[in-house]
């Protein structure tokens, strides 16, 4: 039974999914509905499986020869793990930032043009609208409108992950991924990523996969709890975080974990 | 799933839930000691133990405020989760029921420093020695109920406090009975009914202790809600 939160539209549905890194066993039949215009946050310690699911999602594993998944992730119907699917077509469809900043080695006005180019043939002054636009929604904007034409590696850290987000969310996509987008800022960036998460939600479907439980808490709707490559549990922020049904997940955001 | 409260990583962290914990329990015995007293003081007439009660309350009150600060220094430091989470909260509420018990303990011990040069009444306040005991021991059970963290225990507990209930009812009636009949029984009668009022607040105070122990082991809110269904709720949700 796949575990799907109440009163919610599935974005994203995943299936008996199971992923190999080689001989490995890295993800056991999961199966759980991530949330349309929710947040839905993956917990669990580290090596349990949650930045592999998340990576399915786009599949970042179709860079690497012996990896493969199976089972189905289904996104409006459509299965995302066959061999038909058009891999640059997905990944615009379903963005990712990573958790160090990465932006291009090129003018902040470039890093969020250049994507935004492979798909879409814009006027010079409707890519100078969407620039802003993107830049608007990371919550950059204000930072960086006098200085476009600098290096985007000028940014401090946090602005860098900022202008990532802004490049992420330059093509629309319908569902971000964000794999550990704050590990490497400090709290003030921190917050105001989190802050941009809220902000973003009621347009994007968000799946964001943390180390910190208490943003795990602060930003999502729905928590997945991981371990060992296996889906624990899965339900409501609230519930996960004041009464969780399993030992597993209890000790681990108590941290009880040895 | 049995809430332990150590077993953390962080040891710090198994002390300071352990050092809230048993600071309530030292803050329930201080209480209970509070309540038995204050009856033997109005039973007794014994003026100096009635005041020993009414200092006491100031014991009662700066360990509320103490174990108070705690919760308060956990939740900023640790944002505790879970049963972790619980546990802050039902101390919290736990210590306020505890120190509003002391305050009708202190009203009972009042009284008894007043009534103490007075004429003894021919029963000895046998009612209110009746309904003082069993309040004593559902405050008591109550109390040991947290300290063992059971659900089941605090659910039988709780129960009591329907008979509480219907011993105070009996008790206003005889004296609405009494003052009726002879006129010059009204001031003991009414001084009967305000020690088996403030026992019987401490029955509630009692009873709602038991509701945050069911809280924190089962993490159900069962406040506001039948016996019938508190039973539901705990013998519900296993796992």
């Amino acid at each position: 039974m796949p575990l799907t939160p109440k009163t919610t539209t599935p974005k994203i549905s995943v299936r008996n999914l199971n992923f190999y890194y080689g001989e490995f066993h890295a993800l056991k039949n999961i199966s759980l509905d991530v949330p349309e215009h929710r947040v839905t946050a993956f917990i669990g310690p580290s090596g349990c499986g949650k930045s592999t699911l998340l990576r399915t999602f786009n599949r970042m594993y179709d860079l690497y020869p012996k990896q493969r998944a199976e089972g189905s992730i289904e996104m409006d119907g459509e299965n995302l793990l066959t061999t038909k699917q058009d891999i640059s077509l997905l990944r615009s469809k379903i963005g990712m930032v990573f958790q160090k900043p990465t932006p291009f080695p090129m003018s902040i006005y470039d890093n969020i043009a250049f994507g935004v180019r492979l798909f879409e043939k814009l006027n010079r002054a409707e890519m100078e609208e969407r620039v802003e636009w993107a830049l608007h929604k990371a919550a950059l904007w204000d930072e960086v409108k006098d200085k476009l034409d600098q290096s985007g590696l000028s940014l401090s850290g946090g602005q860098q992950q900022r202008l990532c987000i802004a490049r992420g969310v330059a093509v629309k996509p319908e569902v971000l991924l964000l794999d550990e987008p704050t590990s490497a800022l400090d709290p003030i960036s921190t917050a105001k990523i989190e802050e941009l998460v809220a902000e973003l939600k009621s347009d994007y479907t968000i799946v964001i996969v943390t180390h910190n439980m208490q943003q795990a808490a602060r930003v999502s709707d729905y928590t997945a709890f991981m371990y060992l490559g296996e889906l624990m549990e899965f339900g409501d922020t609230d519930t996960i975080f004041t009464n969780p049904a399993q030992k597993h997940t209890e000790d681990y955001i108590t941290g009880r974990y040895g | 799933m049995e809430p332990t409260h150590t077993h953390h990583i962080s040891r710090q962290y198994n002390a300071e839930l352990e050092e809230i914990r048993s600071r309530v329990l030292q803050m329930g015995g201080l209480v209970e000691q509070q309540i038995e007293q204050a009856l033997n003081a109005l039973v007794n007439g014994d003026t100096s133990l009635g005041e020993g009660v009414i200092m006491d309350d100031t014991k009662v009150n700066e360990l509320d405020v103490t174990i108070d600060e705690e919760c308060q220094h956990i939740i900023a430091r640790r944002q505790p989760a879970a049963s972790d989470l619980r546990l802050v909260m039902a101390v919290i509420k736990t210590i306020t029921d505890l120190e509003r018990i002391g305050d009708e303990a202190e009203k009972i011990a009042r009284m008894a420093v007043r009534l103490a040069d007075g004429e003894r009444p021919k029963n000895n306040y046998a009612e209110i020695q009746t309904l003082g005991n069993h309040v004593r021991t559902m405050v008591h059970d109550a109390l040991d109920a947290f300290a063992r963290m059971d659900a089941q225990a605090a659910l039988q507990t709780a129960r009591e406090d329907r008979q509480i209930d219907q011993k105070y009812e009996s008790i206003i009636r005889q004296m609405i009975t009494f003052m009726m009949e002879d006129p010059r029984t009204i001031t003991r009668a009414l001084d009967v009914i305000w020690a088996a009022r403030a026992l019987e607040r401490i029955g509630d105070h009692a009873r709602n202790i038991c509701e945050y122990i069911i809280y924190l082991v089962k993490g159900k809110d069962v406040r506001h809600t039948s016996l019938e269904q508190i039973e539901k709720e705990i013998l519900g949700r296993r796992t």
